[in-house]
């Protein structure tokens, strides 16, 4: 019996074995994929808020350059805001559109008239999938059509469950239609059976913000009570200009895009800040502080702040008007900025509405601006974060609003009698996190939103008894699905690509850091002085030694050869005359670069004088602290200026100085 | 020199959000021995605070370790005080994580698995000898037998190995494709 049975039996044992080891080889394989997959996020996350301290060091630029820069004569006097009578004339009169901007016969997209019905919504979405756009005629019709509905909305949307079934929430969306389509595939549009609320973010960085406003529009005025649509922190012009959204407008339409966007930041002004639903469910986009006010807020004008992080016309506005300094924006959050300004203005004066008239000399007739106490309210609304730990302390990673901890929220639920708290403004992986022990849920639509397969979006059902249910969802460009192996890939290599330019726009302090811990000049150093010299001049508080194998090279002894981290990229010269310094600093400030000329070039020629070039790249840098020799950067203007008739077109300037990745190259060539 | 890599992975770990009750898909199963839970996120890149459970099995496998999830139990059981405490979530802090995990690389304990021998493991399970195993064959050893596969593992492989004209699984080449995409990029691979 035991020799017949000990051959089948050793055989089942070897496979047993052999089982067991796959089985523990493919996991360990799948764990270090994972991590891949996750320290790609991280990067993704790391640059974008390390983006965000750029954006909030750009805007306390715009105050140096305002006490500074007293002589900005050639800078066009026109007001940029949107409460500029003569702006706000022009658009209140519908008609005029019908006058002025002809829709040709040939015109075969959706044609729209007021007041809207389900019909034009559907033939807007049909239109938008099939990447169709909707003539400038009616876009402008519709911006107006809605602000003049939203002004006619409180700032906090009440609305109650008990004559519908569930009600939906969205998170972000920036600018991902896909997203918002597939949401109403499997959900349904909107209608008076099927009430949504949209919780701000509606564009930046995805390419087709635009349309998903104009979608949204159209079914707020189909049904303005059934669909409620609250403010983000990206509803602002300079976020705007940052994040994409301008260009993409500008790009799409290019005869009309500046009556557009003029129309957009009045229209953003107007969205509502929050919706509460039964008077227990608190849906808005960022979060709260410890000194949040929900009666305050209800009575504020909202429609006041139109630009966050800075006052645009306080920029334009020669400082020499009476009435003392202009109210810059932030309240307590960040440092160095309020202080500065407080210094300078008188505490609670106002900010005097200088569009009205630019010669008018003294502020007393001048309605009155946002406080201090306003601002602060508004901008804890719009972005603060909430964190696991108690209190409430200035958000530094975005420079506006608090992190808020399970302490704060207790206090304001049982101030205002609360049960659950929505909000976005955070990317998560899965589409929606619950934090404070189910008090807070964070509920975001952007599926992808770093590359293809980054995340899921998500959506809220809220039952009559207020009880959420998630729906999660990816959209997808591609047929099949992609095995995993694919798709950290794909998230990878972009990751990867983002941190490459990072490094080699940092190529010159990398270099001295990399140098300090190389005694003996040999080129390489050991790994944990590698990663040490990285995050000391990236502070993107990454895995560095895990990172390693994909951004440099290892010698045969185990030393990090440092130069090779910028084997694979080169920066783009076309122009023999800049200084290596110089073009570097070029790419790593080009954003900020093309902001500010884009603020300054207020006429939209694109076009900038060498004078006034010359005069913005030095404060920049002066105030950045960078040493750039003069004569180094004017040579280089004059280089540009190729009809030398003194001016250059500045969107060409800065294309010039972008990264190539070899690999790229090669497999281009 | 391998342990400055520990810290580094805890804070890639620690960087994503929880893991909310009643999320259905998950990656390949790691070692959590309690129900999954949910509670307050980590907060960001910065996690500071500890590591949860079910990441363990991942930090452990990215230090080039090849436990198995028996393995992995244990090292688990040496690591969480049996506190039963329903709301908060299980976390593990470092300074508790660290010299265990010191004394499993210092240990060589979960050593590396050589190419040759996984090789040899998968012609145990190649009866004929033909260079291929089926999809039928691969799934019932693999679902069945040692540690078994989770369906949603076991797709997942399928989807990368998976021949799918003919529905097999052409081990030599499988394994030429993972194994080198690992040496490219894993700083620990023997």
């Amino acid at each position: 019996m035991g020799c017949n049975r000990s051959v089948p039996d050793r055989r089942s044992e070897r496979v047993i074995k052999a089982a067991i080891l796959i089985q523990k080889w493919y996991r360990a394989t799948m764990a270090r994929i994972e991590m891949r997959r996750r320290y790609s996020l991280s990067i993704f996350r790391s640059i974008e808020y390390a983006d965000e301290q750029d954006q909030l060091q750009l805007s306390k630029f715009f105050s140096f350059m305002l006490d500074h820069y007293t002589n900005l004569d050639s800078v066009s006097p026109i007001s940029t805001s949107p409460t500029d009578p003569q702006v706000v004339g022009e658009c209140l009169r519908i008609t005029e559109f019908e006058e002025k901007i002809d829709v040709p016969d040939s015109y075969y997209g959706p044609r729209l008239s007021f007041p809207l019905t389900v019909g034009d919504a559907n033939a807007l979405i049909h239109a938008f999938r099939n990447k169709q756009r909707l003539h400038p005629h009616y876009v402008l019709q519709l911006l107006c059509e809605t602000r003049r509905v939203l002004k006619l909305m409180p700032n906090i949307t009440h609305l109650s469950t008990s004559y519908s079934k569930d009600i939906t929430i969205c998170g972000d969306l920036h600018g991902n239609l896909d997203d918002l389509l597939l949401i109403f595939y499997k959900n349904g549009v909107p209608s008076e059976q099927n009430r949504y609320v949209f919780n701000g973010d509606y564009v930046d960085r995805g390419k087709n913000s635009l349309e998903i406003l104009i979608i949204l529009f159209a079914f707020f005025l189909i049904y303005p009570n059934n669909i409620s649509l609250n403010r983000g922190n990206h509803e602002d012009y300079l976020m705007n200009l940052r994040y994409g959204f301008t260009k993409e407008v500008s790009n799409k339409y290019k005869e009309h895009s500046t009556q557009i966007l003029y129309l957009l930041q009045d229209v953003f002004s107007w969205l509502p800040l929050a919706t509460i639903i039964d008077n227990k469910v608190l849906i808005l986009h960022g979060g709260i502080s410890d000194t949040t006010n929900l009666d305050f807020l209800k009575a504020l004008e909202r429609n006041k702040f139109v630009v966050f992080f800075l006052k645009l016309k306080s920029l334009l506005q020669p400082p020499k008007s009476v009435g003392g300094r202009h109210n810059q924006k932030e309240g307590i959050s960040t440092t160095g900025l309020s202080k500065h300004t407080a210094s300078k203005h008188d505490a609670g004066k106002t900010q005097h509405d200088s569009s009205l008239s630019s010669t008018e000399p003294s502020g007393s007739n001048l309605p009155a601006g946002p406080t201090q106490e306003e601002w602060k309210q508004i901008l804890d609304v719009l972005w603060s974060d909430p964190r696991s730990q108690n209190g409430c302390k200035p958000n530094k990673s975005r420079g506006a609003g608090c992190y808020f901890g399970p302490d704060v929220t207790a206090k304001i639920f049982q101030r205002y009698n609360l049960k659950i708290l929505i909000r976005s403004h955070e990317f998560k992986r899965e589409g929606y996190d619950i934090s404070h022990g189910g008090k807070v849920i964070t509920i975001f639509s952007a599926s992808n939103y770093y590359e293809e397969g980054s995340n899921r979006g998500a959506y809220i059902k809220l039952d009559p008894e207020l009880i959420p249910r998630f729906v999660q969802f990816q959209s997808s460009n591609h047929t099949r699905r992609l095995n995993i192996l694919e798709r950290v890939g794909t998230i990878e290599s972009s990751a990867l690509k983002s941190l490459q330019e990072l490094i080699y726009a940092h190529r010159s302090e990398l270099i001295s850091a990399f140098a300090q811990y190389d005694l003996n000049g040999t080129g390489c150093i050991s790994v944990p002085d590698w990663a040490a010299a990285m995050e000391s001049v990236l502070q993107l508080e990454l895995p560095w030694r895990m990172l390693r194998p994909r951004l440099a090279q290892m010698n045969p002894d185990g030393q990090v050869d440092f130069m090779s981290c910028f084997y694979d990229l080169k920066m783009d010269q076309p122009i023999k005359e800049a200084q290596p310094a110089l073009v570097e600093t070029l790419c790593r400030y080009r954003k900020d670069l093309e902001i500010i000329f884009n603020i300054i070039n207020k006429d939209n020629s694109g076009l900038i004088s060498l004078e006034e070039f010359s005069q913005t790249w030095r404060l920049f840098t002066s105030h950045l602290g960078i040493d750039v020799q003069d004569d180094s950067f004017d040579k280089l203007v004059l280089s540009i200026d190729h009809n030398k008739d003194g001016h250059i077109d500045f969107n060409e300037f800065l294309e010039a100085f972008h990264f190539v990745h070899r690999v790229e190259e090669k497999a281009n060539s | 020199m391998r342990f400055g890599y520990v810290l580094h992975l805890f804070s890639t770990a620690g960087s994503d959000a929880l893991h909310p009750a009643g999320v259905c898909r998950r990656g390949p199963a790691r070692a959590r021995p309690g129900p999954r839970r949910y509670g307050d996120s980590a907060g960001g890149c910065h996690g500071g605070e500890g590591e949860r459970r079910g990441d363990i099995g991942c930090i452990v496998r990215s230090l080039g370790c090849f436990p198995s999830e028996a393995e992995l139990r244990e090292l688990l059981a040496k690591l969480v005080e049996e506190v039963e405490d329903e709301e908060a979530t299980r976390f593990i802090h470092m300074e508790k994580f660290l010299p265990v995990m010191t004394k499993v690389l210092l240990d060589r304990s979960y050593w590396p698995i050589r190419e040759d021998v996984l090789l040899h493991a998968f012609e145990a399970l190649d009866e004929n000898k033909c260079g291929y195993i089926t999809k039928e064959d691969l799934v019932k050893y693999l679902t069945e037998e040692g540690e078994p596969f989770t369906e949603e593992e076991m797709e997942e492989m399928l989807s990368i190995a998976l021949d799918p004209e003919t529905d097999t699984l052409h081990y030599r080449d499988y394994l030429s494709k993972l194994v080198v995409d690992e040496t490219k990029i894993f700083p620990f691979h023997v």
